[in-house]
């Protein structure tokens, strides 16, 4: 789950790590009535549950509240495109009124599981901005790493050491010291999956300041955190999606003509580059999950066929345990039912009852084809989605 | 000969009890050789000095191991308590431990893989479809209507894809000796790398194949494994998720490559440099190895 910027910046507060302070601003009068509050320039941020926002014009400076106004009159209500939204991007509900602070010197700090290792690593660069993702990809040389304990504990000299190796000027020693810390604390305490700071700001009194702050926690252990679990993201979140989510469904929404119906996480990622490398474009990416009821998979199918653009539906399931065949088939006649548009079926069953399921889904009230392999269904598909919109 | 699990392993389950827990341990009882397909006990806190399908149920798995000398467990209790199954096995020292529960607490996996470090235990999962060793002993969650006893090894990242090749080899007359679901998750218990060497000292592995798709570092690790020395068997790998819709990439590439996690693509040019040959589809994976 991902936090907002306002949102991280109060749980780095919560574990002592300075922050530059600010508002939530929903209106244009609301962000000027903030920057006047805060004195001095301000930076105007669009909050929304991606990075990438400064590259992309969701970060603003304002001298004055009026700029800080119409600032947040351009920002509120539009969509936000970084390079790391999807692609429509996402809508600003609000944006962060906060005080801008002048630095020279910035460190790249962050939290994050080192899957070879299987335990928590410090990462940091000498330079934190923008730019840092991009550049590090180009040269991940740049990035220095330093393993902690799986219980996120260290050894504080040779932490020390390693800040030293960065640059870290004398003066901001302690106070870097005091941020890595808390920051490895946070992550433990909270179950994040990725904690980032940057930039922290390294300032002239010898303190260090989380300019921008990112945190991602782990959806399966909010059970331990409810209220953290109540910040939600639910504004980011597709109403379709947490509709799928509710019924056992992952489910992501796309603009494509070509519906996907498909069981497992694997056989759906392999299901979508067979559309793709054939010329069709996907209406969504769907992973049905074992627990998924023949009504559940039915509200699934639902969403698509509540699609206009959708043309076909593309069923290719691997019936096993309790995701059998007949299950699929039951869900299709149950999400046709009371539907006037018939969208044709391409269908495309093996495992588990899968004779039974076929002769099921030719009874169905629209065209059916059952094809002879995965390779065969993807061209039905895409041939019936024709030459897209 | 199988991997990680003898053909008359004596499987304990824990999480037995539970609606999923009873559906899936009667299927592999089912299965497996032998009247209770190789299972001996199951393990339940608070429900011990029962009985449940026919198996005594224990509090603890010391309490299991003391009478039924258990070699594998499958774990299936809800994720809440996974790690504490986990670790639980692990401290009795159960030389096979299957997880099949799904979105366990990454943070709790770092806790168990610490408690791996210098055990003896075999940890396959979690999020894992478990292994079938076909026709003798079924210790997970997987379809098995089309398996066959043969010799291709399979470690796979997906329960569904899987199944699509086991299904697709059989058919082809080729059977599979083991097939082992190292799970989805980012951290789990053993990898490729494992899965390649005990393959390799398998005699009666001929080949091998690897399903893995995009991110995390398990064909990484798999490269690094086949590239220190010759492997003598011939590996196909069949690798998804070339055009992954955002939502299911990594959003942060450039701190995700520091750590060895590379593209599809990239993973693809590395097996590809260790003689490895790729599937792209699973309608390919027999052509591929074939050729």
């Amino acid at each position: 789950m991902y936090l907002h910027e306002a949102h991280a910046k109060d749980l780095l507060t919560r574990h002592g790590i300075p922050v530059p302070g600010g508002h939530i601003a929903r209106s244009p009068p609301q962000a000027a009535d903030h920057a006047r509050t805060l004195g001095g320039a301000v930076a105007v941020k669009a909050l929304i549950h991606a990075g990438g926002r400064g590259l992309a014009g969701g970060v603003r400076m304002a001298r004055t509240p009026d700029e800080a106004r119409d600032h947040a009159a351009a920002m509120l209500g539009t969509d936000l495109v970084t390079a790391q939204t999807r692609s429509r991007g996402e809508t600003i509900h609000e944006v962060y009124i906060e005080r801008a602070l002048d630095f020279t010197r910035s460190l790249y700090l962050s939290v994050i599981i080192d899957q070879r290792r299987a335990v928590p690593t410090l990462l940091a660069a000498a330079e934190g901005g923008t730019a840092l993702e991009e550049n590090a990809a180009a040269a991940p040389a740049m990035i220095q790493k330093y393993p902690l304990a799986a219980d996120g504990s260290h050894n504080p000299a040779a932490l020390a050491a390693f800040l030293d190796m960065l640059g870290v000027p004398d003066r901001n020693a302690g106070a870097v010291l005091g941020v890595v810390e808390s920051l490895v604390r946070a992550f433990i305490d909270s179950d994040a999956t990725l904690i980032e700071v940057n930039p922290l700001a390294l300032m002239e009194d010898g303190t260090a300041t989380a300019i921008d702050a990112k945190i991602i926690l782990d959806g399966n252990a909010l059970f331990r955190h409810p209220d953290l679990a109540a910040l939600g993201d639910t504004a980011r979140a597709d109403a379709s999606e947490t509709l799928a989510q509710a019924n056992e469904i992952n489910f992501v929404r796309m603009d494509g003509e070509i519906g996907l119906v498909v069981n497992g996480a694997g056989l759906g990622l392999a299901t979508h580059d067979m559309v793709i490398e054939a010329g069709g474009r996907p209406a969504n990416f769907m992973d049905i999950r074992t627990m998924a009821s023949a009504k559940q998979i039915a509200t699934g199918i639902g969403l698509l066929l509540d699609e206009p653009g959708v043309r076909v539906l593309l069923v290719n399931v691997h019936g096993g345990g309790m995701t059998t065949c007949d299950r699929i088939s039951d869900a299709l006649a149950l999400a046709m039912e009371g539907r006037d548009r018939p969208v044709p079926v391409i269908f495309r069953v093996a495992g588990q009852n899968a004779a039974e399921a076929r002769a099921a889904a030719e009874a169905l009230p629209v065209p059916c084809t059952i094809p002879a392999d995965m390779t065969e269904a993807v061209r039905l598909a895409v041939a019936e989605a024709g030459d897209g919109p | 000969m199988p991997i990680l699990i003898a053909p008359d392993a004596r499987i304990l389950v824990q999480g037995m009890t539970g609606r999923a827990g009873s559906f899936y341990t009667r299927l592999a009882m089912d299965y497996g050789t032998g009247e209770t397909g190789g299972y001996v006990a199951g393990v339940t806190p608070g429900k011990g000095g029962g009985t449940h399908l026919g198996l005594p149920v224990f509090d603890t798995v010391a309490g299991a191991q003391a009478e039924t000398a258990p070699t594998a467990s499958i774990i299936m209790a809800p994720a809440p308590v996974a790690a504490a199954a986990m670790l639980e096995a692990i401290e009795a020292a159960i030389p096979t431990v299957v997880c099949v529960t799904e979105r366990v607490p990454v943070l709790d996996m770092v806790r168990v893989r610490d408690a791996l470090r210098g055990s003896e235990t075999a940890l396959v999962g979690p999020n894992s479809q478990g292994i079938l060793v076909p026709g003798a002993r079924k210790i997970g969650v997987m379809s098995t209507a089309d398996a066959a006893p043969g010799g291709i090894g399979i470690a796979a990242r997906s329960a569904s894809l899987t199944s699509e090749v086991v299904a697709r080899l059989s058919a082809a007359g080729l059977g599979q000796s083991t097939t082992v679901g190292i799970g989805g998750d980012p951290i789990h218990g053993i990898g490729f790398a494992r899965c390649l060497a005990l393959f390799r000292d398998d005699p009666d592995t001929k080949a091998v194949i690897l399903i893995g798709e995009l991110g995390g570092v398990q064909e990484e690790e798999a490269a690094d494994f086949l590239a220190a020395e010759p492997y003598g068997k011939p590996v196909v790998a069949l690798l998804v998720g070339r055009h992954a819709p955002q939502d299911r990439r990594m959003g942060h590439a450039g701190t995700v490559s520091v750590l060895g996690s590379g593209s599809i693509a990239q993973k693809i040019a590395l097996l590809e440099s260790t003689g490895v040959r790729i599937a792209l589809t699973p309608d390919h994976v027999v052509r591929v190895l074939a050729a």
